[in-house]
């Protein structure tokens, strides 16, 4: 498997935009969550970011939290998500980049947390409460261990947090594309492609959009904007937890294909 | 001798030795948000500094402080009070209540919320919208909206709506729209992440008046700057009644404002013993309580790093508390950092021991506490006899308990 920085190097050489599709681990339940992960590899996802449940998911719209919430319910433990991606990872080409509030990391221990994902095979964290201010003590280490650490950029990030934000980033930036939560929205707001222009600007590393993509034709823009990659997660978490887990695992099968051939 | 004044210096150098540049305490505080928040959170604290620097700042607040909300409250010496707790020789506890219930709205909340409306105000945010535990940050943020005429929106947990609803109603009449959040437990964490959440989103055009000294670098600091002149005032009082500083602070702690705007000003008197109180609810030894500081552990909520209760794999656990003003896992970051420190001291009463508590002060002095004050004053019961002489004690009476005698009837079966 890759790292994060060189499955976007190797995507670019052939002009290709990422497709990285987002679920939610443990939702309905663990072992449907590996599934998931090798069918979204085999469908075409170049990258797979897999949301750790949370209690207090600031950043998540109503369809994420509800998955996180469902996953706790039933009993979803930091550890058994380690052990299923320890498993899982070997079989698929596409990174995993754990997607993770902080303070499942601090109650761990910073260090022996980024030890643990590493042996487990992750490549990449986004650590959607952790601002530029306070990422430090996480990035230092992680580069040590070998975890990509990706910050995020907001519609509201001035000029000199942006400059400073994709100097610290690794494996690529995050581009949220909307002031607002996750979830799945009718459009995208214009202003994301001037965002994109001007964060070009002033970096090399590659960037990706994400926060309320949710069809195709989104994912078909963010592409002509000229993106490097395009994230899509509670349309995806959606319909992986619509009817039985089978029928799930079909539907995100065909999503993540339609997706592919949208931005291919 | 000092007299207390009628409004606060308008001068008065605001309190900026805690936190430091990074909006810390120590370990604790620190801004744990969204990128998105980021920049709001920098700007606010830029226009608090320059605003707070204007003297028609302090001027316009301290003029509604006076005649909108009643300040200074009044330093009451509880007689009754005093005599329960005294010894056969006639020494003991002096006990003596900042009557914050006396406020406008009925809570020290007006303090802070107040402060901040003028802020947004000049901060051109047209829109507010705040979190409520048991609706008194929400009823006085409705208020002060309602007075600024700006649109306001209060996140209230669906289980808080039902045991405070006549702060709903009260919000309603004031024109504030009140959101249900029924996420979780629906009550004060859940609310406070719905606010945060519509904040993230709205960003650009509202302003989020945080009600405790909780939440990311700015909020613990400008919310314990806000209610400080509850200690300011104190220090006058007790100058003009006995001539010197109060013996032993106590408040309730939730988040901990009323706590914190009464200690603040006391923090560099190495001779006044601070003490918090937290809701043990059916107790510490149960699964059912929101004493933070005693059985949490460090953690990262709603963008600070403080005490949490959280269970082994870092998820934030559900507080409980009869009181819904006290019910939630996390506390601000000062508070933990006085606790470590060790110059402030923490406790715990339970659900049980507030309502008798609730019960002796509103026969014994004809005052009808909050159930969240009552916490506090049931730990004179432990405190008295633990005393030599007769230090003065002075109890934040952070709020009446109108709101309450529902919830209190339904328990004792009136």
């Amino acid at each position: 498997m890759l790292s994060v920085s060189s499955c976007f190097q190797s995507l670019r050489d052939r002009g290709q935009c990422a497709l990285i599709p987002f679920i939610t681990a443990g939702d309905p339940d663990l072992t449907t969550t590996a599934e998931a992960l090798k069918t979204l590899d085999a469908a075409g996802a170049d990258l797979i970011e897999l949301g750790v449940p949370y209690s207090d998911p600031l950043a998540d719209g109503p369809v994420i939290q509800a998955a996180a919430t469902r996953a706790l319910a039933k009993g979803v433990k930091l550890n058994d998500v380690i052990q299923m991606v320890a498993q899982v990872s070997p079989q698929i080409k596409a990174p995993i980049i754990l997607f993770t509030y902080y303070n499942p990391i601090l109650n761990l221990g910073i260090r022996e947390f980024l030890g643990q994902i590493a042996a487990a095979g992750v490549k990449g964290l986004v650590v959607p409460d952790l601002p530029l201010e306070e990422a430090e003590e996480l990035l230092v280490p992680a580069a040590e261990i070998g975890i990509e650490v990706i910050l995020l950029v907001a519609p509201t990030s001035s000029q000199e947090r942006i400059v400073a934000i994709a100097a610290k980033s690794q494996g690529f930036i995050y581009l949220v594309s909307v002031t607002g939560v996750t979830g799945v929205r009718s459009g995208l707001e214009d202003r994301v492609g001037d965002i994109l222009t001007n964060l070009r600007s002033v970096t090399d590393k590659p960037i990706a959009i994400g926060f309320g993509i949710s069809a195709p034709e989104h994912a078909q823009q963010v592409r002509k904007w000229g993106a490097d990659g395009v994230i899509v997660g509670s349309a995806m978490v959606k319909r992986l937890a619509e009817g039985t887990p089978v029928e799930g695992l079909q539907s995100i099968d065909r999503f993540c294909q339609s997706l592919k051939a949208a931005i291919g | 001798m000092t007299q207390t004044p009628l409004s606060p210096n308008q001068n008065r150098q605001l309190p900026l030795q805690q936190p430091d540049n990074l909006g810390r305490f120590g370990k604790f505080g620190g801004k744990y948000v969204p990128e998105t928040l980021m920049p709001a959170l920098l700007e606010f604290e830029a226009e608090y500094y320059r605003h707070t620097k204007d003297p028609e700042f302090h001027r316009q607040l301290n003029e509604l402080l006076r005649d909108y909300v009643g300040r200074p409250s009044p330093l009451y010496f509880a007689e009754r009070l005093t005599e329960r707790y005294a010894r056969p020789d006639s020494t003991g506890a002096q006990i003596y209540l900042k009557r914050e219930d006396l406020n406008h709205t009925g809570a020290h909340k007006i303090n802070n919320a107040l402060a901040q409306v003028l802020l947004a105000k000049r901060m051109g945010k047209q829109r507010v919208i705040a979190e409520t535990g048991a609706g008194q940050h929400g009823v006085a943020t409705a208020t002060v909206c309602a007075r600024f005429g700006l649109d306001c929106v209060i996140f209230m947990g669906v289980e808080d709506m039902r045991r405070q609803e006549l702060n709903v109603f009260r919000m309603q009449l004031l024109g504030a729209e009140v959101r249900p959040v029924a996420a979780g437990t629906g009550t004060l964490k859940d609310a406070t992440s719905e606010a945060i959440r519509d904040w993230v989103t709205n960003v650009e055009t509202t302003h989020y008046i945080l009600g405790s000294v909780a939440g990311p670098h700015p909020y613990p600091m400008i919310v314990r700057d806000f209610h400080a002149i509850i200690g300011v005032e104190t220090r006058a009082q007790a100058m003009e009644k006995w001539g010197g500083l109060p013996d032993i602070l106590l408040a309730c702690i939730g988040g901990g404002s009323n706590a914190m705007g009464l200690f603040h000003e006391f923090v560099k008197e190495p001779t006044v013993r601070l003490i918090g109180i937290e809701a043990a609810g059916e107790g510490v030894d149960t699964d059912k309580h929101a004493a933070t500081l005693t059985k949490g552990r460090p953690g990262v909520l709603h963008g600070a790093m403080s005490y949490l209760l959280q269970d082994t794999d870092g998820q934030v656990t559900e507080a409980h508390s009869i009181s819904a003003g006290l019910d939630y896992p996390g506390v601000g970051p000062e508070h933990s950092y006085l606790k470590d420190l060790g110059r402030a001291e923490y406790y715990s009463i339970t659900d049980a021991q507030a309502l008798e508590a609730f019960q002796l002060l509103s026969k014994l002095e004809g005052i009808i506490p909050a159930l969240e004050t009552s916490h506090a004053i049931a730990y004179l019961e432990t405190l008295c006899p633990q005393l030599t002489g007769s230090p003065k004690i002075v109890i934040n009476c952070s709020g009446r308990g109108d709101k309450d005698v529902q919830t209190v009837a339904k328990v004792l079966k009136f």
